[in-house]
């Protein structure tokens, strides 16, 4: 009660301050005498109504509403708006914030598209063993794609997708993170993959689904997944992913181990409600996270000017109270500048960073997909051969002396063999037992699937002859 | 560093599709009665196409969004309706399943009829909250005020030989569990062109189910005009005496071929029944044929537990329980995700299928 009355007098010098009826009835609300004298109407009511009500549970109503301490009400000197969540000044235009009165977020390079670097202080000091290597994993990817794309045409495997035009991304970008860091991603991000020792064995097992994939054959190809190196198993449907990762960042961030989290996704993929969850997150509960956008320019057939009207994806970030930064997708170096910085921020401040990636998709969507439908192949081959970010990172390899035409022709060759012979182990491994379909439903079997199993095998054994025993590793074998 | 296309079809993978289907089941054209007038030759999604254009062309109102439905979707089943009836009418929406259905309900709700699509049946959950708490549930709540009953919700879905976990999965369960909601599944060109007619001018929001196996390897001769096959009716597509067959979908094209080896390889008569709309469900067909068959199979893609052969079972043991000869036969997909590199072995085929029948009628 005394606290309450004591704060009488500076509620009443609020008033008297303040000229806004807005701010006069935010201090009515907050005002402990009016509480009061709303709670004494309310119990009068009550009993008016003639609901049977005891005196002493009267007492206590009264009671408990005179005691709930008030909020502090400073005095209201400075003309200022006070309203929960904002930092505004007040304003007597009546003006609408006007999307295209803003010029574009500005794109963050490095190099120029002749691999020129624009400003010696952004170079980043990376040695000849990096540099190369970079430059060899993305070639690598390119290659694999070359051939797992084909060999899908010729009906080997049943489905893929290729990363054209975004291995500068994947790769500077993964180069930029600790190896340990845990990436969440779409799915056109095996480069992250490769980047931190995937092995070409591995990958191919994965798209043939044969016995020794990780996976075990449970999802279609491209949906590789790895713990011993931090990339969380892909899952087709989109966007799924990004409220996950802002859990393990979270979840990180209480385990101090020194890491973040990573979580890739397409300038479609962010249309997602999935999306604006992770972002709000990520945000109020301070998670050391990275957001990759990857805007490749289409999301299938649909363009990005029919996914959003904002200026990119990069737009929203400051919405949510999230740093952000656009970046060209196609300059390596770039990449992996703001990858590092992102990295830092996040970790060192708990909090999320929002890096989009421009750059086009230069294959089709995926091998269902024939992009002529929807884009005009000179579109296509602009980018391909005008900003491609495999020959812009060559030419500046070159320059510095680390790359030649000698070095290229041994390490294309070489490359290619392994790519080829990988795939041709893959080829002849044997698809999973059977029964394995039954396998990590849950930790361990059911009884019905314990039941089902049995019924499955019993039923194939007896009836061999109708299904593809010949492609699969022994039934009873998993 | 285009790879060259080796080959025009749109959609490759769907070839492989009709490789597969060819092992799995043979479609068998059938042929639509006289009274719906002249045919053109038509796989299962140009006859999508078709009744989307039929109506938009009666329906001034009717609308069709969805992710990449402007290029003509990709399966195509949109292709060409953006360049005959404008982009206000077939576009493109964000992508975001969601924001879809609940678009469609707005749409629906202010009286014009909304056609959305969502790409595949597996992506339809993001959509599951507008759908079951809102779509199925305007009319109820609002004292018939407010309904959503001129929104169809068209998805892809079923096994084609090679989805794995995230293009294969049959939800109709789901759907089937939610009061206030149509769930349609056709099995073939003809009769989808006039369950998608029905769907979309119903008064009730539904959820229609193309087995996407079938879009290019069922082809039929589907009437050209404006006709309609009714809900909640089921198709007796071959009478029989012994086994009642139940099914919908693409399972109807494995329970057909089921009859036929019954009969050759067992001299068991099988009635087949195409339930056609899941929700609600036309119970006394069923149960008039296993009345006379005293056995009943019923099969679908989805997993077992909970699948909709459960509630089929349930009813008629009930109905007809002094009729039965033998415990009602379920084969479906096992209770597990739909596996990549195991579908052969997930699959409720036609062996499994024919297995059943030999218990049936053997107990
Ligand atoms: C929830 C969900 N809806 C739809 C799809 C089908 N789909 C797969 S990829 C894709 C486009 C994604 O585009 P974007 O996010 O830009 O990634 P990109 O393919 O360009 O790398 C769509 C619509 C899906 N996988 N999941
Ligand atoms: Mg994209």
């Amino acid at each position: 009660m005394r606290t309450s009355l004591r704060l009488i007098p500076s509620f009443y010098r609020g008033i008297q301050n303040v000229t806004n009826t807005c701010a006069v009835e935010r201090c009515m609300r907050d005002a402990p005498v009016a509480r009061l004298t709303h709670s004494r109407l309310f119990a009068h009511k009550v009993q008016e109504k003639e609901i049977p009500l005891e005196d002493k549970k009267l007492d206590d109503l009264i009671q408990k509403a005179e005691a709930s301490p008030p909020p502090a009400i400073e005095p209201i000197d400075i003309d200022k708006p006070r309203f929960p969540g904002s930092r505004s000044e007040w304003t007597e235009k009546l003006e609408f914030l006007m999307p295209e009165a803003y010029p574009g977020i500005p794109v963050y390079r490095v190099m120029d598209r002749k691999g020129l670097i624009r400003d010696a202080a952004q170079e980043p000091k990376l040695d000849e063993p990096t540099l190369v290597k970079m430059y060899q994993k993305m070639t690598l990817l390119n290659y694999m794609d070359r051939i797992l794309y084909e060999s899908q045409r010729q009906g080997r495997i049943s489905f893929y997708m290729t990363h054209f035009g975004e291995e500068g991304i994947l790769i500077g970008s993964a180069a930029g993170l600790d190896d340990k860091d845990l990436a969440y991603v779409q799915y056109r991000e095996a480069g992250v993959l490769m980047w931190r020792g995937f092995t070409l064995d591995q990958f191919m097992n994965q798209c043939y689904g044969n016995e020794e994939d990780l996976g075990k054959g449970k999802q279609m190809p491209v949906h590789y997944g790895s713990k011993e190196l931090a990339f969380v198993t892909v899952s087709s449907p989109l966007a799924t992913q990004m409220p996950q990762a802002v859990g393990s960042a979270y979840a990180y961030k209480r385990a101090q181990n020194g890491q973040i989290v990573i979580c890739y996704f397409g300038d479609g993929a962010a249309s997602e409600g999935d999306a604006h969850a992770a972002f709000n997150f990520s945000a109020t509960l301070d998670c050391p996270i990275i957001f990759f956008c990857r805007n490749n320019g289409y999301a299938i057939s649909t363009p990005t000017s029919q996914q959003f009207r904002g200026d990119g994806i990069a737009s929203r970030g400051p919405g949510y109270g999230i740093p952000t930064i656009r970046v060209d997708g196609n300059d390596t170096l770039a990449i992996y500048n703001v990858t590092k910085a992102a990295r830092d921020i996040s970790l060192q401040q708990n909090r999320p960073v929002l890096i989009e990636a421009m750059t086009y998709r230069i294959g089709h969507h995926s091998t269902s997909d024939d992009s002529s439908a929807y884009r005009s192949v000179d579109e296509v081959k602009h980018w391909d051969k005008e900003d491609n970010p495999i020959a812009r990172f060559r030419r500046y390899i070159t320059q510095k002396g680390y790359w030649n035409d000698e070095k290229e022709t041994q390490w294309k060759d070489q490359a290619k063999k392994q790519v080829m012979q990988a795939f041709q182990r893959a080829e002849h491994k044997k698809k999973p037992s059977p029964e394995e379909l039954f396998n990590d439903v849950y930790d361990e079997l059911p009884w019905h699937l314990q039941k089902q199993r049995k019924e499955m095998m019993d039923f194939v054994r007896s009836n061999p002859e109708h299904y593809p025993l010949k492609e699969h590793a022994k039934m009873g074998a998993a | 560093m285009i790879v060259k296309r080796g080959l025009r079809s749109v959609l490759y993978a769907l070839r492989t599709d009709a490789r597969y289907a060819s092992t799995r089941f043979t479609f068998v054209p059938e042929v639509a009665p006289d009274e719906y007038g002249p045919t053109t030759k038509l796989n299962l999604f140009q006859s999508i196409n078709s009744a989307m254009d039929v109506a938009l062309s009666t329906d001034k109102t009717a609308i069709i969004f969805g992710e990449d439905v402007a290029f003509g979707g990709v399966f195509r089943a949109t292709i060409n309706l953006q360049e005959k009836y404008g982009k206000d009418r077939v576009f493109n929406t964000p992508l975001c399943e969601q924001g879809i259905a609940g678009f469609g309900i707005g749409v629906a709700a202010a009286g014009s009829t909304a056609i959305a699509e969502i790409q595949f049946a597996d992506y339809i959950f993001p959509a599951f909250d507008q759908l079951v708490n809102e779509a199925a549930k305007y009319r109820y709540r609002s004292g018939d005020q407010f309904d959503s009953g001129s929104l169809t919700v068209r998805s892809p879905y079923g096994a084609v030989g090679h989805g794995a976990l995230y293009h294969s999965q049959s939800p109709e369960a789901y759907f089937a569990h939610t009061a206030g909601l149509k769930v349609v599944i056709p099995r073939g060109p003809i009769q989808a062109k006039g369950l998608l007619l029905s769907c979309i001018r119903d008064k009730n929001p539904c959820v229609f189910f193309e087995p996407k196996i079938l879009y290019r390897s069922a082809v039929e001769n589907v009437p050209s005009g404006d006709y309609t096959v009714p809900l909640g009716k089921a198709d007796i597509l071959r009478k029989g005496t012994d086994v009642t067959v139940v099914g919908y979908g693409t399972q109807i094209h494995v329970l057909k071929e089921v009859a036929d080896m019954a009969q050759e390889k067992l001299g068991v008569s099988c009635e087949v029944i195409d339930l056609q709309t899941i929700l609600p469900w036309d119970a006394q067909a069923v149960c008039e044929s296993v009345v006379k068959t005293g056995r009943l199979l019923v099969s679908h893609e989805a997993p077992l537990t909970n699948g909709f052969a459960s509630e089929i079972a349930s009813y008629v043991q009930k109905e007809c329980f002094l009729n039965l000869e033998a415990p009602i036969e379920r084969v479906c997909g096992w209770d597990t995700p739909f596996p990549h590199s195991m579908e052969a072995f997930y699959l409720p085929d036609k062996w499994r299928c024919l297995d059943a029948v030999k218990r049936l009628s053997k107990y």
